[in-house]
């Protein structure tokens, strides 16, 4: 099960994450997960948010460059070792993790990561097969 | 002293004797020769045998850098390959370079002409030069090699670079001349006084500066921060390299050599020649030149000249600097770039036309930055750092390895980058030149 993640390209200056969040708060686009990667000029903010379709748009609108990235978000045990086992399953089928980041909430018992994986088809079939459970936009919207 | 004395003080009226010879001789020469030129000589219906006075020069058609790109490598030649004795190259406007190529004799002329541009900028048969312009297919370095052997200088080639060791050498053998461009030479004065030494006490009384615009302020610091004689060299690949004109000691405007390279001042728009004095285009013609010998070509540099004589005795006209250009090149750290170029480059990358913008800076006593800003769009924007960071880097490496000049690439926001009227300013120059 994949989610989309909204990806969007930053300048490194003052003020610039600010505007482009507040841009989703004024667009009630709730965010769900947030990261971002940084150069010495600019950055790369991923965010899942709880309505990707909206929240692209407005950033279309606005002329802010932004991409949809297939990401998988998991339910991670929230004990010693929840993540390490995940991440043996992936290491164990050769999966290649580009980046991965935690979720602002859990979800029941659970805390949530995203994975963004080199091949997500593949990475979601080998978490279930192992019964680790990824969740889908639905989940996440109504968190 | 005036290496060739008898030529450069010769009468103007011998000299037009010389003049027109050798122009009735080169048009026979490329007719026969050349089958571009017998294309154009035909297309303009003129014949060679009309060709009897400098004053029929008009009567020729123009050359233009275009004529360069379209019959690269050798089409404008008029000499087999086998009769070249060298080859330089450099990066053309868009697509193909700029060759050019010269016989045994070609090479003699050259000598000659940077025998008298060294002469006349000062040096003494008896000096020891450094030459702190690139050695290689940039024509600076071995052009003034070339004519300091002539001179019988005493040379020392350090070629462009390795600022510490240039100010070593200087201190330890007394080089009386420096020849480099002139942002070199205000960037080494910076490079000494952190070495500790005083650029004031340098052994150099004599520079020879060119290859890129420059001011007379610019010479007015060079001279203060030195304690030297600071002229200006002007030369193209084209017609020779460095070695068409320099400035005397008076500083009055360039001498050019109208023996060997004869100089029209046209205006870019009609072709004909403007009033004495008035600024237009400087169309140059090799009269001797065997290799490739150009007629009528267009330099897209704007200057003035004058045909008085000048105090220095020397006869031939004189031009003013370089006022402008007719076209959009800049020079950077002495070479010449085209914002063609680059977005040449960039159109064989996916998603960075047409938004970018050329930013050219000089920090007081630095060499010139280039910035080039590439607009991001969602055709090549990635969620991954990795794939930004390889498609800046792949843009850098691929217009460095055609402009030959180190850039900075960064990558910006849509909109950020100005829009004028639609049409967005494409090359930034901060540089007060």
């Amino acid at each position: 099960m994949k989610v989309r993640q909204l990806s969007v390209f930053l300048e490194n200056r003052k003020g610039r994450l600010c505007e482009v969040c507040s841009l989703l708060g004024d667009n009630k686009i709730n965010i769900r997960a947030l990261t971002v990667a940084e150069t010495e000029t600019f950055g790369v903010l991923r965010i899942v948010v709880d309505n990707p379709d909206k929240a692209a748009q407005v950033l279309k609108d606005h002329k802010i460059t932004a991409n949809i990235t297939n990401v998988v978000a998991v339910e991670v045990k929230d004990k010693p070792g929840g993540l390490a086992g995940i991440l043996k399953v992936v290491a164990d089928h050769d999966i290649n993790v580009e980046y991965m980041y935690g979720f602002v909430e859990k979800s029941s018992e659970n805390a949530l990561m995203v994975f963004r994986f080199e091949d997500p088809e593949q990475a979601a079939k080998v978490l279930a097969e192992h019964g680790i459970r990824a969740v889908g936009e639905q989940d996440i919207a109504g968190l | 002293m005036i290496w060739k004395e008898d030529i450069e003080t010769m009468p103007l009226e011998d000299l037009k004797n010389i003049q027109s010879e050798r122009l009735a001789a080169l048009a026979k020469y490329v007719y026969k020769n050349c089958p571009v030129y017998k294309t154009k000589f035909d297309d303009a219906g003129v014949r060679p045998e009309d060709i009897k006075s400098i004053d029929d020069i008009t009567k020729l058609p123009f050359t233009t850098k275009i004529d360069m790109r379209d019959h690269y490598p050798f089409g404008l030649f008029s000499r087999p390959r086998t009769d070249l004795v060298e080859i330089h190259v450099s990066s053309g406007t868009t697509g193909n370079p700029t060759l050019v190529g010269y016989t045994r004799d070609d090479i003699a002329l050259w000598s000659d002409v940077m025998a008298r541009t060294l002469c006349c900028a000062g040096a003494e048969p008896d000096d020891t030069i450094q030459i702190a312009y690139g050695y290689g297919l940039f024509t600076g370095g071995l052009g003034f090699h070339y004519g300091a052997l002539e001179m019988g200088l005493t040379i020392i080639p350090t070629s462009s670079g390795q600022t510490k060791r240039q100010l070593r050498i200087m201190q330890d053998f007394s080089p009386r001349i420096l020849a480099c461009t002139p942002s070199y030479a205000l960037y080494m004065v910076e490079e000494a006084k952190e070495m500790g030494l005083d650029p004031k006490a340098s052994s150099w009384e004599i520079g020879v500066f060119g290859a890129e615009p420059w001011s007379e302020s610019i010479r007015a610091e060079i001279e203060s921060e030195w304690n030297m004689l600071a002229t200006d060299v002007y030369g193209l690949s084209e017609i020779i390299g460095p070695g068409v004109s320099q400035e005397c000691h008076y500083k009055d405007g360039l001498h050019i050599y109208s023996d060997v390279f004869y100089p029209e001042i046209i205006d870019p728009e009609t072709g004909r020649a403007v009033a004495e004095g008035e600024d237009g285009e400087l169309v140059i013609t090799t009269l001797t030149k065997q290799g490739i010998p150009l007629i009528r070509y267009r330099t897209r540099d704007i200057v003035s000249m004058t045909a008085k004589p000048c105090r220095c005795g020397r006869t031939s006209p004189r031009t003013s600097k370089i006022k402008g250009r007719t076209d959009d090149m800049i020079v950077v750290r002495g070479i010449n770039v085209f914002p063609s170029q680059i977005e040449h480059v960039l159109l064989g990358i996916d998603g960075t036309h047409p938004h970018y913008q050329i930013i050219i800076d000089r920090q007081a006593h630095k060499l010139d930055s280039v910035d080039i800003m590439v607009e991001v769009d969602e055709r090549i924007f990635s969620d991954e750092i990795k794939k930004m960071r390889e498609l800046e880097a792949r843009i850098r490496d691929e217009i460095q390895a055609v402009l030959s000049v180190g850039v900075n690439v960064k990558l910006v926001e849509p909109k950020t980058i100005q829009r004028s009227e639609g049409k967005s300013k494409r090359v930034i120059d901060k540089r007060s030149l």
